[in-house]
């Protein structure tokens, strides 16, 4: 199926119908596997059991920079092509990488009180992950000022591609401005740097955590094309009211 | 009585929805404590000791931000006009629509501040007490600065005029607020004098206040 076939949001629920559960349950089964490797995975000889938050903290953190991604590509959607669903899909990404991007902080948080002896540290990497998350509310803030959504789409598909170019250039400052957090470990030259004990583990929560965000946008874009088919119903309603 | 319930009922309401921007202000907030460090450094202690000034400056300048949409939303669509001529004092009207817009946007900035305070490094008692001056401190910034609302409204000119206007009157409330949560990390001064000025800066307001939003919203129908 062509992704213009499912330019029709009919055909697109029916689909989402059929897929929801199969991915629920996929879910589900990584998420468990991955738990318990993750929890079966020896303590580190410096750090302890805490390097088990590690398991959550790290596939959340990938999460919130790939949500942005898939806004991204949605954004061009809206722009571009004018798929009537890529504003949806927009819609519905960007308080689930809000969530993700919170959740990242608070698990980096909760980490650093025993490993740094501190809840927060104005490091380069927490702070680009903050302002990753104030960009989020920003976003959000953005879709629920304007009352009508297909003109929301446009206004906040140009902020999103505009965050995008913009998000390496914050990084990349911010990199400058203080340094503190180790150095990224999995993708860089030379190999990952993490045990197959920790790194095995990590990758099973990293695919669970991603087989999550699929299902949970879906199911928010099902949602989504509800909320606006009840809203229409009720703007109809409402003109022949007034008529 | 029940038409004041219903107007505090009403705004409430309208400033949560979409296109309310109440949460707007939670965001600035937040926004603007995140800038400082960039601005003055990372260093914590540092941090630590400009924290309730960062705290108090955020909260005010977020305060600042949504108070246009006091009486300009109502302005726009006619139903000003309606609240000046009903039969209910406009003063309390005035009273009522501050309240509602302090419950609105004036409380999520004192529910976020400890998370904030969290970022500034502040400790529990620090953050504690920076939460506590907000609450006895914001409703003086709401009731000042709806003077200032209802005379942009009242000129059809807002943004800038408004914070120009309302800034220099809410200064008192600056110092005393910084005041008295400072004195309570550092012990000296007591935290006692500040903090009852600053209950009184918030009484006094809530006086003035809805007299002088009412005589501008009066003379705006002239």
């Amino acid at each position: 199926m062509a992704v213009i076939d499912l330019a029709n949001p009919t055909r697109f629920l029916k689909l989402v119908e059929r897929l929801l559960p199969w991915l629920a349950l996929a879910t589900a089964v990584t998420l468990a596997i991955g738990l318990q490797q993750a929890l079966s995975a020896p303590d580190d000889y410096q750090q302890g059991a805490t390097v088990k938050i590690m398991f959550i903290h790290v596939p959340n953190a990938w999460l919130s920079m790939f949500v942005w991604g898939v806004m991204s590509l949605s954004a061009l959607g809206t722009l571009v092509w004018r798929h009537p669903l890529a504003d949806v899909s927009a819609q519905a990404a960007a308080p689930l990488g809000a969530a993700f991007t919170f959740l990242a902080l608070v698990t980096g948080s909760l980490w650093g009180r025993p490993m740094w002896g501190t809840y927060w540290e104005w490091d380069a990497r927490m702070t680009s992950v903050l302002v990753l998350f104030v960009m989020y509310l920003g976003l959000i803030a953005l879709w629920r000022s304007v009352e009508d959504p297909s003109r929301a789409a446009r206004a906040a598909a140009v902020l999103t591609l505009v965050g995008a170019i913009n998000l390496p250039i914050i990084k990349f400052s911010v990199d400058w401005w203080n340094t503190l957090h180790q150095p990224a470990s999995v993708l860089r030259a030379g190999g990952p740097a993490l045990d197959n004990a920790f790194l095995i583990p990590l990758l099973i929560m990293g695919v669970a955590f991603s087989l999550l965000f699929v299902t949970l946008h879906l199911a928010a874009m099902r949602n989504e094309i509800l909320r606006r088919r009840v809203r229409s119903l009720r703007m109809m309603q409402a003109a022949q009211g007034a008529a | 009585m029940s038409a004041l319930g219903a107007l505090l009922r009403r705004d409430i309401r309208v400033a949560l929805r979409v296109g309310g921007g109440a949460l707007i202000g939670m965001l600035f907030f937040l926004t603007v404590v995140v800038l400082m460090p960039f601005a003055l450094g990372p260093d914590l202690a540092l941090l630590r000791r400009l924290g309730p000034a960062i705290l108090w400056l955020g909260a005010m300048l977020a305060s600042l931000l949504t108070l246009d949409r006091l009486f300009l939303a109502d302005s726009e669509d006619g139903s000003l006009d309606l609240l000046v001529m009903s039969r209910t004092p406009l003063e309390l009207t005035c009273a009522t629509k501050a309240i509602a817009h302090w419950l609105a946007a004036g409380v999520p900035l004192i529910v976020i501040t400890p998370a904030l305070g969290l970022l500034l490094n502040l400790d529990f008692s620090a953050t504690a007490a920076v939460a506590l001056t907000l609450i006895a401190g914001t409703p003086a910034l709401t009731f000042t600065g709806m003077i200032g609302a209802a005379l942009a409204v009242t000129l059809h000119r807002g943004g800038m005029l408004l914070a120009v206007i309302v800034v220099p009157l809410s200064i008192p409330v600056l110092i005393f607020g910084v005041a008295a949560s400072t004195s309570a990390i550092t012990g000296s001064p007591a935290f006692g004098t500040p903090f009852s000025i600053l209950c009184a800066l918030s009484l006094a307001s809530f006086v003035i206040g809805p007299v002088a939003a009412a005589a501008c919203l009066r003379q705006r129908m002239d």
